[in-house]
């Protein structure tokens, strides 16, 4: 709204200066002449100019139907004045808008008392009492008190309506905000108005429950308590609650309002950002405050020790200890190492959930103070952080403008990166987007795809060789066509499957590459590891999408010193260790035993590593198993910085609560590490790492501290290397038609920390199962639920199979990190693709 | 008053909905006779006619037809017979008895104006209805009037019979565009959804009421002349009219439009034959449920369009409801909020909880609980649905379905105060016996 008011002024002292008339509709709202934007709503168009009209079912992301009759304003169009529903109208010239007559107040008054009749009047006890839209407009606009006698309407309350979203359908008002965002935003039209007239009510259909990944969304959005949380159900009243502006951790950056009350996260809220979510959230990320508020977050350093809570190297149990004797342990082996076998026996994994601050920290403690360049934050399962520093970019907004082509060639958005799904969808649906699908399977967008064409994994270079070339045959001709033709292509990229290798999502990207129209958008789904990528937490690259070569000069002048050759990524850190050259091994949030796609790896890695230290907000399976240091790590809502989305835009992450116990920002346990190893980095705020990165990254000259906070929509940064051709494809390795080709995916509610430590949606998460088509599983003679062996070259696993005909034949998809089935021992990380038999047992 | 009967001209004849009936009465000439010359020439023709849509609105059908942007297509067809205003059957009778003359106009409506599909929507409770249709389209089709080259022409147009599944509302073309698409009947607000531009499936939409399509084949066959040669100045043909409650003889009645008055027909021993039991009119609503009434003074008023509209009311959708001395008013009135608030499609807020606030103070005074402030608080709650309570109704709400339940309250209170104070007052003295509960 900021920006409007701005436009307006500046509008207006133009005219004074030069009298050319303002662009725009001129209608004149209570008198007063203003410009609105053309194809302007009215309703938007009269706040642009200052007067707010209220309203109830009016939401800006969605279709207007003027059901609740409170934005009734007197407009006149040359037909004298009437009564009209100002959010059904578009501006036009001339016309006049009168918002503070007798017969809109009456109108007003009238419309507010009848909502109130049947309304009960629990407020007291009603979480939205205290910000509800009704109660507010009431007190501005409505009648002192009522004059119904009657016996209010009744129904059962509260129902369940799906596992985090109850409805009291004695408080709806029936603005159709929820049913329409169910059926128009997250396309899950599964809850309806039901009955009619007085009786009229809102529900599920029987035994369909609203089970939507965005049902969270429906309760931000109601303008009164009738669809209320689970997770903060009776939790606080509004006015208890203090509240900041941030950015939610995950690779699109949703923006958010972090709600606390008495030092406790209750509450995020999406912000409506343009660029960004719309408003939108998931539901794991809106309820994932549960796992920052977790039982089980650790809250002191701990180090092996006796099962009497003595430290002691060879001691089999985790036992808790002090910050002062952690670090001086960590020390002396760092000093150890540094002296033994040289600092490239120190290692860094993980660190995308970090900051872009925590990262920066973390990069030049491994890079310029310990002076080793193995560090990764990916693990196995992204894309080379060259290529996706060099590819060129596209923004979210500008993927998704009216009439775009979007090329789909990575995993299922509406599993992996939600808000993102949201935009896609809309893009397509509403906006005539051009979506062509390039996936294995079919994914939640396939229904409103232009094209959708199933690609067997290790082929995907040679469909879009296809495409581009436009030599794909009568299948992929009217796909091509829409690629060739269009003026700009979005291609939205990343790994379809942790069973094939990245390189052939590479191939691809390489081939779209060729055209000149195409540009990307990296669909990497970890956290922050688009500011991980961008600020050197990644081998061979230093921070500002630059390469080690290019930039030593410029980084040892403001390190000291980088490392003299490049490290290793993860899979190749973690073989050093398990060959027994790590002497000491950081695991940045890391999980490897749970995350790394070869957890024989990990595991032989952990086992052979010197120290394996853990710094994360919980004891994960990889550090119970064998970290050697546990240090607590300060969680989402406890640290100040920013964050790095996938469009490279970088926005403000604040804190709002304090950390449990002794936990710490990450950032600081590098700058103490570095302190104590008498190489001070000099950082004692945040506000420095953010300001020295604008210094020593051109890329991130415009985005200091001042800079971020300043933005709205925070600073988008662009920059990198050319990109170069990677040569001719790999050829896709042959099908073996006996066989399935298996794809490892990842789904919404996995058994990652962000699920399982948050009760109300951990449930949520399905038991593990290979899913196959139903034609592959009649082949087989298998019914749902029955238990089969998978079989690979390296190994062989029993789970259930699961009928999925959004699964295309020839193929087996497992999903990624579920419990009772894992698949990952099958996968050769050495191989293109992973092709495995299916047994009945 | 000699004239022509044009809709219900076979109503006598019980065969007349076999097709062999039909064709032997000259049924399909006209069809015949318009496919010999111009679509242009047919709807010049209608034109010409001016015939005023039997919906309720009385719109020029004509006109109407002329509303569609150039050059949109398709375009469709959609009639209106989801005839569920109180009192109002004509439509039914028409489906009922003479069903291959709605089927011939509507083919006559699609040549006019260049049409290929029709959707006839039927109101779900007309079950005979929906049989006589669905066999005489079943006859139509088999005999070569309805679907691919028509007569062997190249003109072809499919009738697809919809059944309805029982909403007053839908009977508002833009909820029963909406219903006919699989949505909830819910009307659209226009503009800028006028069905003529923005229709079904988001196409161009002629929406006409059955009684409109089945004067077209007389008008084909007799011409306009003949047609305008009948009626009123702005109110020309005839007109079917549905005569109920206290009279001797309820019925449907072709009249010539806009000559014949209130007392001819409701009084005429051709028609209604009179208040029942020789009984003194007490009121009338002289067009369907959502018109306000009509009293002794208005008997003399021509059915005729403009001096209804003029004289605060509307002919509506052609249903005449009298109401004898003996009548209770309160309950009169209490009986058509009633169905007004369940009919009631949720949407509008006024509409929703308006509607039922006023049937509950109805039912509260009819049940001896009453307050003295009950009248100005049923006046007032009338107000915040249509404001002013004016004739013809400015609305809050989206359709005329909220304002409707508002003009029985305003004619039955203005006129009738007394028997609304008479349940007020002397209930509040009303000894409640011991016991008795």
């Amino acid at each position: 709204m900021t920006d409007t008011t701005d436009e307006i002024e500046t509008d207006e002292s133009a005219e004074i200066e030069e009298p050319a008339p303002p662009p725009g509709v001129p209608i004149t709202v209570n008198g007063e002449v203003f410009c609105a934007a053309p194809g302007r709503n009215l309703i938007d168009a009269c706040e642009d100019a200052g007067v707010y009209v209220p309203r109830f079912c009016y939401h800006p992301r969605m279709t207007p139907v003027g059901m609740c009759r409170m934005c009734l304003i007197e407009v006149d169009t040359g037909r004298g004045p009437a009564l009209t529903p100002s959010c059904m109208l578009t501006v036009s010239d001339g016309m006049v808008v009168e918002t503070e007559t007798e017969a809109v107040k009456k109108a007003q008054d009238g419309v507010l008392e009848l909502l109130l009749i049947n309304h009960p009047l629990d407020c007291p006890v009603c979480d939205k009492g205290g910000e509800c839209p009704l109660q507010d407009q009431t007190m501005s606009y409505g009648p002192g008190e009522s004059r119904f006698v009657e016996e209010k309407r009744h129904f059962e309350k509260p129902i369940p309506i799906s596992d985090t979203v109850y409805l009291d359908r004695e408080r709806c008002i029936l603005c159709d905000r929820c049913t329409r965002f169910a059926a128009e935003v997250a396309g899950d039209p599964l809850i309806h108005f039901m009955g009619r007239g007085n009786q009229t009510e809102v529900n599920t259909f029987p035994d369909d429950p609203f089970s939507s990944y965005f049902s969270g969304n429906t309760v931000q959005i109601c303008p009164v308590g009738a669809l209320t949380a689970k997770p903060y159900r009776f939790k606080a009243r509004p006015w208890d609650l203090s509240e900041v502006a941030s950015t939610y951790p995950n690779a699109m950056g949703d923006r958010i309002t972090i709600q606390s009350s008495r030092n406790e996260v209750l509450r995020y809220l999406g912000v409506d950002s343009d660029a960004v979510n719309w408003g939108w959230l998931t539901d794991r990320d809106r309820f994932s405050f549960e796992a920052t508020m977790s039982e089980q977050r650790l809250t002191a350093p701990l180090m092996r020790g006796d099962g009497l809570g003595n430290v002691d190297d060879g001691g089999d149990e985790l036992v808790a200890t002090t910050w002062a004797v952690a670090l001086q342990r960590l020390v002396t082996a760092l000093e150890d190492a540094d002296n033994n076998a040289g600092p490239e026996s120190v290692a860094v994994l993980g660190g995308a959930q970090l900051t872009n601050e925590g990262q920066y920290a973390w990069a030049r403690f491994a890079k310029g103070v310990i002076g080793t360049d193995s560090i990764d934050a990916q693990m196995g399962d992204g894309l080379p952080a060259d290529i996706v520093a060099s590819m060129p970019r596209t923004t979210i907004s500008q993927a998704c403008a009216k009439g775009g082509t979007i090329v789909l060639l990575s995993g299922d958005p509406k599993e992996e990166l939600g808000s993102l799904y949201l935009r896609l969808r809309h893009a397509v649906v509403h906006d005539g987007a051009t979506l062509i699908e390039l996936t294995p399977n079919e994914t939640g967008l396939t229904k409103h795809a232009a094209h959708s064409v199933r690609v067997r994994p290790g082929e995907v270079a040679s469909v879009a060789a296809a495409l581009v070339t436009g030599t794909g045959g009568d299948e992929l001709a009217a796909a091509s066509a829409a690629i060739t033709g269009a003026d700009s292509v979005s291609v939205i990229c990343g790994r379809t499957s942790l069973a094939d290798n990245a390189s052939l999502t590479v191939d691809a990207i390489n081939t779209f590459a060729s055209l000149d129209t195409v540009r990307f958008l990296p669909a990497l789904r970890r956290s922050n590891v688009h500011g991980a990528i961008d600020l050197g937490l990644t081998p061979g690259m230093l921070p500002g999408r630059t390469s080690l070569d290019a930039a030593r000069a410029a980084f040892t002048a403001a390190w000291g010193s980088v490392p003299a050759k490049a490290g290793r990524d993860t899979a190749g850190i973690l073989a050093d260790a398990a060959a027994g050259k790590i002497a000491v091994l950081f695991l940045l949030g890391a999980d490897p035993l749970a995350d790394f796609p070869d957890p024989e790896l990990a595991k032989a890695a952990l086992d052979g590593a010197g120290l394996v230290i853990s710094i994360d907000p919980f004891v994960n399976e990889s550090a119970a198993y064998g970290a050697d240091i546990v240090m607590p790590a300060a969680a989402f809502g406890e640290v100040d910085g920013s964050h790095t989305n996938l469009e490279g835009r970088i926005t403000p992450l604040r804190q709002k609560v304090t950390p449990p116990g002794t936990a710490r920002p990450d950032w600081m346990i590098a700058a103490e590490l570095a302190m104590r190893l008498g190489k001070d980095m000099g950082f004692a705020s945040v506000a420095d790492i953010t300001n020295e990165i604008a210094a020593v990254s051109p890329m991130h000259a415009n985005a200091d501290a001042a800079a971020i906070d300043a933005a709205s929509d925070g600073v988008l940064v662009s920059g990198g290397p050319a990109w170069t051709d990677q040569g001719a494809p790999t050829p896709a390795p042959a099908y073996d038609r006996y066989s399935f080709r298996l794809v490892v995916d990842r789904t919404m509610y996995d058994g990652g920390t962000q699920t399982t430590m948050c009760p109300s949606i951990a449930e949520l998460s399905k038991p593990g199962a290979v899913r196959i088509s139903s034609t592959e599983a009649s082949k087989l003679g298998v019914r749902d639920g029955a238990i089969v062996r998978i079989s690979s070259q390296r190994a062989s696993v029993e789970g259930p199979v699961v009928i999925d005909d959004r699964v295309a034949s020839g193929i087996a998809a497992v999903a990624h990190n579920h419990v009772g089935l894992d698949i990952r021992s099958l996968i050769d990380m050495n191989e293109l693709v992973t092709d495995v038999r299916i047994e009945t047992v | 008053m000699p004239f022509e009967k044009v809709v219900t001209r076979r109503f006598d004849n019980l065969e007349a909905h076999k097709i062999d009936t039909y064709v032997a009465t000259g049924g399909y000439a006209s069809l015949r006779k318009a496919l010999d010359t111009t679509p242009e020439a047919v709807h010049n023709e209608v034109k010409a006619a001016s015939v005023l849509g039997r919906g309720g609105a009385g719109f020029p059908a004509g006109v109407k037809w002329g509303f569609c942007p150039p050059g949109v297509w398709p375009r469709y067809l959609v009639v209106n017979g989801d005839e569920s205003e109180p009192g109002t059957y004509k439509d039914r009778q028409l489906l009922e008895r003479d069903p291959h003359q709605v089927i011939e106009g509507c083919l006559l409506a699609c040549y006019a104006v260049g049409l290929t599909q029709c959707f006839l929507y039927i109101r779900g409770e007309m079950a005979h209805a929906q049989e006589r249709v669905a066999a005489a389209l079943n006859e139509a089709y088999e005999a070569g009037y309805v679907g691919k080259n028509i007569l062997g022409t190249d003109f072809s147009v499919d009738i697809v019979l919809h059944w309805g599944a029982g909403a007053y509302i839908v009977g508002e073309e833009t909820a029963l565009i909406e219903s006919l698409e699989g949505n909830r009947g819910m009307p659209r607000l226009k503009p800028p959804f006028f069905p003529a531009a923005v229709g079904l499936y988001g196409q161009p939409t002629i929406v006409n009421n059955v009684e409109t399509l089945a004067n077209l084949p007389w008008i084909v066959e007799h011409g306009a002349e003949a047609y305008t040669a009948m009626g009123a100045e702005n109110s020309k043909g005839t007109r079917v009219f549905a005569v109920s409650g206290h009279v001797n003889n309820p019925g449907v009645f072709e009249v010539e439009f806009g000559t014949t008055t209130f007392r001819d027909i409701i009084e005429g021993s051709d028609y209604a034959g009179g208040v029942r039991d020789g009984k003194k009119l007490k009121a009338f609503i002289p067009g369907g449920a959502s018109a306000p009434w009509f009293f002794e003074e208005h008997l003399d008023l021509p059915l005729e369009k403009t001096a209804v509209d003029q004289a605060g009311s509307m002919l509506g959708s052609g249903a005449i409801v009298v109401m004898d001395q003996d009548t209770d008013m309160v309950k009169a009135c209490h009986n058509l909020v009633r169905f007004f608030a369940r009919e009631s499609c949720g949407k509008c807020t006024p509409c929703r909880e308006g509607t039922t606030w006023l049937e509950r103070i109805l039912s509260r005074i009819i049940a001896g609980h009453g307050r003295p402030s009950d009248l100005s608080l049923l006046t007032e709650v009338c107000e915040n649905i249509s404001p002013g309570i004016a004739w013809p109704p400015k609305q809050t709400t989206i359709c005329p379905l909220g304002p409707s339940a508002v003009s029985p309250i305003a004619s039955s209170i203005e006129r009738f105060r007394n028997e609304f104070e008479d349940y007020i007052t002397l209930s509040d003295r009303r000894v409640i016996p011991v016991g008795a509960a």
